[in-house]
């Protein structure tokens, strides 16, 4: 009885901090919708207030363009930015998937010349500060006829994603015992069916999650689309700034804005979801 | 079906900044059509490596490798139409075992019906029938093995290759298999290259065994010859259970005629063995001279107890339900007997030895080869 009665009690301590820790993170998230239904001064209210009547306006403003402040009307292009945000980040993560799976499978099953060393310069990409390449970068762009293109930006964009998929890929090429590449080989199958029919698709969990992260990281990129492109082919992060307007910050905006911005993430984690899970109850099959 | 030849085949591992691994070394291998061959050697002897480069896994460093007429040492291991069994088992997840076993023939565009009576002749030869529709996940890793088994022995490929195809199997059912894959590989002419380091399995299966150690070849010969006729103190010591008695010895020459000094673990005299007279065995004489320093081995199946001039004391007498292991100290050495009768008597006391010169092995001192098998000088 004695250990019951303290495992419950346990148990409820476990509920109650989970419920902490998950309103610690939560709150700002719902913060923000809420403030995407309010006014500018609504939002400003001092002290601020759960209780308002919400409002549309913020979410009409960003999908017609038009946005009316105190001392006239603005024009944005909000969904613009959202939809290069889209065009960018699935063409990025597209394009390092093509070139970073069997690049992965390649540093995961074969050791070659100066192997780790391009695999970790591939990494320092990832810990390089980007506003070191970014101004050389501008000049060639513009030579090149790159600068405030989407190709460019992609191109631009696989120092964010190529790496990350290459490692995390490689990591699931080398818990997959050969053996069963082998076996397959052995049936009468060449290399690129082995890697096709068996390889990549025992490392498909590790794809999925590679991808997911990948795709999250080239969205919230930043600088790269700042400097190299103009609002043409920028993506939200760099077009929320058009709310910072010379009558003060249009806070309603930018939290509608962020709701959008979420929203195509959000669905893509959960369609990855299950993926994911596949992915630990494959973890039982190794070995 | 075809004959296997290994011709010169070298495996040499560079890994940069590391001295280079000599994993096999000059291997000179014929496996005739239809004869099943067992690889034996503890792990590292390059026992794996050899049916990695078999299967086109590895590249050799050197040499050929041929099957049938075909030369396969430069074909990808899908060309070489080969079946193998991993000790890994390598099944593929998402099938159901029956489909694992099946996998190469409906690929092979046998028919279905067909495929199904042969997944099913094989599964029950293997007892798997009731796991047919799991998935390899589900299934324990004993019957796991049987399933990569069985994926092997099901394919009419012109070689098979089984990489330590029993190791998870429990004893009673270890020694059922053994003897129906050997019916199934002989009655079906089926060459076959098995890799073990189990002897008890290696000498149920195989027609003829290769010993490898430290990559080389030691010997490669019928389970009898192994026994009878081991090639190097190598082979000598690792063949048999228990194993051969080794000493070193010296050849002297005494008032009664040559003999054999054998010495004890320190050094010490411990006992002599005379040679038979010269009429007997006229090589031995010839081949022996005094001074001469050998290595002295006898089987302990061999060692005969209760005759003989030798004494010595008993230190350990077990009786095994079977067969008796007896240990006894002669002069400082420790000779281990096998009786097929319990020896009366306790464990103390001293014993008449006879160790009979048909039955004893001399191996060279410096290189290890072998000189004499009994009164017959070993040959090359």
């Amino acid at each position: 009885m004695q250990h019951h009665r303290q495992s419950a009690i346990a148990r409820a301590i476990r509920g109650v901090l989970l419920t902490l820790v998950g309103l610690f993170f939560l709150f700002p998230i719902f913060w923000v919708v809420l403030m995407s239904f309010q006014t500018n001064a609504d939002i400003l209210r001092t002290p601020p207030s759960l209780f308002f009547t919400p409002t549309l306006d913020n979410y009409v403003a960003l999908i017609t363009g038009q946005l009316d402040t105190a001392v006239g009307s603005l024009k944005i292009s909000y969904m613009r930015n959202l939809w290069n945000s889209l065009v960018l980040s699935s063409a990025s993560v597209a394009l390092s998937l093509l070139l970073g799976i069997p690049a992965a499978y390649a540093f995961a099953r074969y050791r070659f010349r100066l192997g780790e060393n391009i695999a970790f310069t591939l990494l320092s990409f990832r810990f390089a500060p980007p506003l070191l390449v970014l101004l050389p970068l501008l000049l060639y762009f513009q030579d090149l006829g790159l600068y405030d293109t989407y190709i460019g930006l992609v191109w631009v964009y696989q120092l964010i994603t190529l790496p990350l998929i290459l490692w995390i890929v490689r990591g699931y090429f080398e818990d997959i015992s050969p053996d069963i590449e082998h076996a397959y080989r052995v049936d009468g199958h060449g290399w690129l069916a082995t890697f096709l029919k068996i390889a990549v698709p025992l490392a498909r969990p590790g794809i999925a999650a590679a991808a997911l992260l990948a795709f999250i990281f080239a969205w919230n990129n930043f600088v790269f689309a700042l400097i190299l492109g103009s609002s043409d082919v920028q993506p939200v992060t760099v077009g929320a700034l058009a709310f910072i307007t010379a009558s003060g910050i249009q806070y309603g905006q930018i939290a509608a804005g962020l709701v959008l911005s979420m929203l195509p993430t959000l669905v893509l984690a959960l369609l990855a979801q299950r993926y994911l899970v596949e992915g630990l109850s494959l973890g039982a099959v190794k070995g | 079906m075809a004959g296997l030849e290994l011709d010169n085949v070298t495996k040499i591992y560079r890994m940069r900044g590391k001295e280079p691994v000599l994993a096999v070394d000059r291997l000179d291998m014929a496996v005739g059509d239809g004869e099943i061959v067992g690889l034996l050697g503890s792990s590292g002897c390059g026992k794996t490596s050899t049916l990695r480069m078999i299967a086109g896994f590895e590249d050799a460093t050197a040499g050929t490798i041929r099957l049938g007429e075909r030369a396969i040492d430069r074909l990808p291991p899908a060309r070489r139409n080969i079946a193998m069994a991993f000790e890994g088992y390598a099944l593929y997840p998402p099938l159901r075992v029956r489909e694992n076993i099946g996998f190469a023939l409906l690929r092979g565009r046998h028919p279905r019906g067909e495929v199904e009576r042969r997944v099913g002749q094989v599964a029950e030869m293997l007892e798997i029938t009731d796991i047919l529709d799991r998935y390899p996940p589900t299934i324990s890793s004993g019957q796991q093995q049987r399933t990569s088994l069985a994926r092997a022995l099901i394919r009419d490929a012109d070689l098979h290759l089984l990489d330590e195809p029993m190791s998870q199997l429990e004893p009673q059912l270890r020694a059922i298999l053994r003897a129906r894959i050997k019916d199934w590989l002989t009655g079906r002419r089926m060459t076959t290259v098995f890799v073990t380091h189990d002897q008890t399995e290696a000498v149920a299966l195989a027609d003829r065994i290769a010993v490898m150690e430290q990559g080389v070849l030691q010997q490669f010969g019928t389970p009898a010859e192994l026994r009878d006729r081991p090639a190097n103190l190598f082979v000598a010591g690792f063949i048999g259970e228990p194993p051969m008695n080794l000493y070193p010895a010296e050849i002297v020459a005494d008032g009664g005629g040559p003999a054999i000094a054998v010495q004890s673990a320190a050094g010490a005299a411990a006992f002599r063995v005379p040679l038979p007279p010269a009429d007997a065995a006229p090589a031995l004489h010839e081949r022996l001279t005094p001074g001469q320093q050998v290595h002295f081995g006898i089987r302990p199946h061999k060692v005969r107890l209760g005759t003989g001039d030798l004494s010595g004391t008993v230190l350990s007498n077990r009786w095994l339900g079977d067969q008796s292991h007896i240990g006894i100290d002669i002069g400082g050495c420790l000779l281990t007997a096998v009786t097929p009768d319990p020896v009366p008597g306790g464990a103390d006391g001293t014993i008449a030895v006879d160790l009979p010169a048909a039955a004893i092995n001399l191996f060279d001192a410096e290189d290890g080869r072998a000189l004499f098998h009994g009164l017959q000088e070993a040959g090359p």
